[in-house]
């Protein structure tokens, strides 16, 4: 097999009392874009913030297991490596969310609060990564307006260069596209097909066509529970669990 | 009558109730501002406002004016703000749950709630038995320690409420650049909250300048523009009470001046508060 980048045993996690994750054992493969495939609320957005540590945030979770990058486990660590393995996974979330500054701010944001780099080097890192995001030309003569003067699908197009600015070695993608209009997400999921090859993608995501789509590795999750992985070919030709083949019939959903 | 028209009839008796509530409320608005600002004018005049009051200040026909007490009530409101609000800040940033339990967080903001309600004169009464006990006498310095501790609760939950608002999303996206606790609230949380905590600074500011009660006891009076922290001090709201309770009639129409020019005061306060809370609105995300 591929290079792991990162693997989970025996993960649980129990929010406000409800078992959401149920031993979940799964490897994500380094440079490849991993789906992780599920119906609503079983369980997938959970899976994903558990890598970057987010859940840390909320309120009366626990978690037991193990989450292994890069031969560590995550969540051994305490307090202050939090911010350093977070900044190793780029976050894409549901809905578009800039940072209440302007364009060019929130592109700069982790690049100033991780090195002092001089105005002229900032330039260059956020013209590069508007640019990996695809939004360089629509956005290069009004970087000082604020995030918020955005449509969603360049707002979306923006995290993504904020997130690559801070040099991440995983972007993870809580359906990025969801919130979008069909050209939007059609330019979101060709951008990801792109960036893969760069970085680790774990994208979350409900529809089946476009796991279809871009996926090279899936993980299917049902209430909790890893039901399926394998690789995209494999899984959509030769689904081995009789709740996958019903969910790509549709029989459930 | 049927059932519908019963709805409908519910809905108009509802649509009454409000629409005479909200006039009780303008109505009351512009009767104040009318009492105040009809005796006020008649009774201001330039004098009042650029000179310092003195003894004949409290007399039928003597002059002098409310300049120590305008500079006074500056001086007394202004640094409690400045200063309620530094401590405000740090408190409502430290009671999110990035940082605290929530319950113990809950527990803070019922302690604050009940110093909010904590009526004015208690603060003056507790300022006063302080210094009291150091053997100091009133003045600024006191009047100050007064309207900080009465401006701290309400400038704090102002600010609180307004982070409290901020979405969970916007600081997920602050932390999985890698930010610290401290950076997220600082950097992100703080300007995403920007237009609340200008307007929970103003309403501290506006309730610290008009507040009598708690600055009766502790500042004391004097007929001249203090010039060390030390000193008493006039203010507006207790040059009122001064002057309103002298026998005179045209000594009390005075305190109708007084009044006027507070008014004024808290006008420009809120109409500033307004003004800046809308320009700070550009960069948040709604």
């Amino acid at each position: 097999m591929l290079n792991i980048h990162i693997e989970t045993k025996n993960l649980n996690v129990t929010y406000h009392n409800n078992h959401v994750l149920k031993n979940v054992n799964i490897k994500i493969p380094a440079k490849q874009l991993t789906a992780i495939i599920g119906p609503s609320g079983c369980g997938k957005t959970t899976l994903l913030k558990s890598f970057n540590r987010l859940l840390d945030i909320r309120d009366d979770i626990i978690i037991s297991g193990e989450i292994i990058v890069d031969n560590e486990n995550i969540l051994d660590h305490k307090g202050s490596d939090i911010p350093d393995i977070r900044k190793k996974m780029g976050l894409l979330s549901q809905k578009p969310s800039p940072l209440p500054m302007s364009i060019y701010d929130n592109v700069a944001y982790g690049q100033r609060i991780h090195n002092k780099k001089s105005k002229e080097e900032l330039d260059e890192i956020v013209k590069h990564c508007l640019k990996e995001a695809g939004l360089w030309d629509e956005v290069k003569d009004r970087l000082h307006e604020p995030a918020t003067r955005l449509s969603a699908g360049q707002q979306q197009r923006l995290c993504l260069a904020r997130a690559i600015a801070v040099k991440p070695e995983v972007l993870l993608c809580d359906e990025p596209t969801s919130a979008l209009d069909p050209i939007s997400a059609q330019q979101i999921e060709k951008l990801l097909l792109k960036l893969k090859k760069e970085y680790t993608v774990v994208l979350v995501t409900h529809t089946l066509r476009q796991a279809k789509r871009v996926a090279d590795y899936l993980i299917f999750l049902y209430f909790g529970e890893v039901v399926e992985e394998g690789s995209s070919h494999d899984f959509f030709n030769n689904p081995k669990d009789p709740r996958t083949k019903a969910y790509l019939e549709g029989e459930i959903s | 009558m049927g059932l519908l028209n019963w709805r409908f009839l519910e809905e108009n008796i509802f649509k009454i109730l409000m629409i005479f509530s909200i006039l009780i409320v303008v109505g009351s608005l512009i009767l104040i501002f009318t009492v105040i600002v009809f005796n006020g004018v008649s009774s201001i005049s330039i004098e009042m406002l650029t000179q310092t009051s003195s003894p004949r200040f409290y007399l039928s026909k003597g002059g002098g004016g409310m300049l120590n007490a305008i500079v006074g009530s500056l001086l007394l409101a202004i640094p409690a703000t400045a200063i309620a609000f530094l401590i405000g800040i740090c408190i409502a940033l430290y009671l999110q749950r990035d940082f605290i339990h929530p319950g113990i967080s809950n527990f803070i903001r019922l302690c604050l709630d009940i110093l909010w309600g904590v009526p004015s004169i208690i603060y003056g009464i507790f300022c006063m038995t302080i210094m009291i006990a150091l053997g100091m006498s009133t003045s600024l310095l006191f009047g100050i320690i007064a309207l900080t501790l009465l401006e701290i609760p309400i400038i704090t939950r102002s600010i609180d409420e307004s982070i409290k608002m901020v979405p969970l999303g916007l600081k997920e996206s602050a932390y999985s650049l890698g930010s610290t606790k401290f950076e997220t609230a600082i950097k992100v949380v703080r300007r995403q909250a920007l237009p609340g905590i200008i307007a929970g600074v103003l309403l501290g500011l506006g309730r610290g300048i008009g507040d009598a009660a708690s600055i009766l006891l502790t500042v004391g009076d004097s007929n001249f523009i203090p010039t060390s922290i030390y000193q008493s001090t006039a203010a507006l709201p207790t040059m009122i009470l001064n002057l309103l309770s002298m026998p005179d009639p045209n000594v009390q129409s005075k305190a109708h001046a007084v009044a006027f020019v507070l008014l004024i005061i808290v006008l420009f306060i809120s109409i500033i508060s307004r003004t800046l809370t809308k320009k700070s609105t550009k960069y948040v995300i709604k």
